[in-house]
């Protein structure tokens, strides 16, 4: 590859380029750091899988060049539990905003989570439903200016981590857009760790929500996520809540081992048959 | 007792990376993710615009871009990378 080349290009559909996304946008820095980190593990790309939902972030399986599916809104963590099931050797990514995973698609993950779905799930964090125009999001932090919430939004949003941690997955971490190399690092640890693996990412929705909550632009924001940002390995995810303006405590937060979902199936179902249970598919591990 | 370099008494001297830096004006839209963030300070945003309306980056330190891709990591338009050059370099700089 002659080095005039963006790294980015051979894993993207430059076909559809430009994107969508804009000025200031932190999702296209989401897939350097996912490109990265494909490149760092040497993984066979025909072995990864893209999924997405709908919205900005949802876009990300479109432009992919993998074997990725763009599904209906909410929806990617069902579709990515199947495409898993029937593939376990796929290594399988989903990209999803935080609309589209914790609103709608807010059922199918903490269940994910909970059956530990062999799956890797990135929330492109930017507190709102950037591509409807800046609806209140579960995420929303108190106070915050949306255009359902004229006033200021009064419902207390969820702490992403926390919410992943307590439905049982076993990888948490949380970044924002300026962390890009713990970020890669993150993802790298991720490809090959087995069950379900959550990494937020904190990124600045110029469009919708800074300029709405006069947060400035895409750089402003990301100076604030370098200023106000506070590594915290290990940190009780209890205790990493976001509030407007305020400090934004990132860092790895969980990292354990459980028997993902084809494997405690494979287990029981073994421990209740005996050798009449034949593996589904067969002489995969998992 | 002299101070010993970094890399300790008898050890060659520390190689200073280099690098360098592609920019693809076209494609971007001026965020200046890559001129705040290069840790060598060799990007200043163009005063001219580009097609699309933007100030693209131009290199005004080439000889201080030390290739770490910090650029091309956070540019979110795909529009900016950099390269180590030489031989026998280690990249977690
Ligand atoms: C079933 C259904 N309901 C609503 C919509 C409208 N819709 C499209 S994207 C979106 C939310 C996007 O927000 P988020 O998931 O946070 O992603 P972002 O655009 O911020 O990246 C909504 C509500 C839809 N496409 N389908
Ligand atoms: S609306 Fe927000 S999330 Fe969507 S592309 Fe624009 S900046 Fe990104
Ligand atoms: S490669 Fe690194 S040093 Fe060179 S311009 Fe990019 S950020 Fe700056
Ligand atoms: S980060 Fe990319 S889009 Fe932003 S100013 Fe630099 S080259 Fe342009």
């Amino acid at each position: 590859m002659s080095q005039h080349v963006n790294p980015v290009e051979p894993f993207l559909r430059m076909e559809r380029m430009p994107h969508i996304w804009c000025p200031g946008c932190g999702i296209g820095t989401v897939v350097n750091c996912f490109v990265r980190a494909l490149l760092k593990t040497q993984v066979d790309i025909d072995k990864v899988s893209v999924v997405s939902g709908i919205g900005c972030t949802g876009r990300i399986a479109g432009y992919f060049r993998a074997d990725s599916f763009h599904t209906t809104h909410g929806r990617s963590i069902p579709f990515a539990t199947g495409l898993k099931m029937a593939n376990p050797e796929l290594s399988v990514w989903n990209f999803s905003g935080d609309g589209d995973l914790i609103a709608i698609g807010g059922n199918h993950f903490i269940h994910a989570a909970r059956r530990n779905a062999d799956l890797k799930v990135v929330c492109v964090n930017n507190f709102t439903y950037g591509m409807t125009g800046g609806q209140v999001a579960p995420t929303a932090p108190l106070h915050s200016l949306a255009t359902t919430a004229p006033y200021g939004a009064f419902e207390r949003p969820f702490n992403l981590p926390f919410l992943a941690d307590s439905s049982g997955a076993v990888y948490v971490a949380r970044w924002t857009t300026f962390h890009v190399r713990q970020l890669v690092k993150s993802m790298e640890e991720i490809m090959h760790k087995p069950g379900f693996c959550f990494i937020e990412v904190i990124a600045p929705c110029p469009t919708a929500y800074l300029r709405r909550n006069r947060l400035g632009d895409g750089l402003e924001a990301m100076r604030h996520y370098k200023q106000s940002s506070k590594v915290v390995h290990g940190a009780d995810t209890r205790s990493v809540d976001i509030e407007l303006g305020g400090p934004i405590v990132v860092g790895k937060f969980v990292d354990r081992d459980r028997p993902t979902t084809l494997e405690a199936m494979r287990d029981e179902l073994h421990k209740s048959l005996g050798d009449k249970y034949v593996p589904y598919p067969t002489g995969v591990q998992r | 007792m002299a101070t010993a370099g970094r890399d300790g008494e008898g050890a060659p001297p520390r190689r200073r990376l280099r690098g360098e830096v592609f920019i693809h004006r076209e494609r971007c839209k001026g965020c200046a993710f890559c001129v705040e963030f290069c840790p060598s300070q060799a990007l200043a945003l163009d005063k001219a615009f580009n097609r699309k309306g933007y100030h693209p980056p131009v290199v005004v330190k080439a000889e201080a871009c030390n290739g770490c891709d910090l650029c091309g990591m956070y540019c979110p338009d795909f529009a900016i990378h950099g390269v180590r050059v030489g031989a026998g370099v280690d990249d977690e700089g």
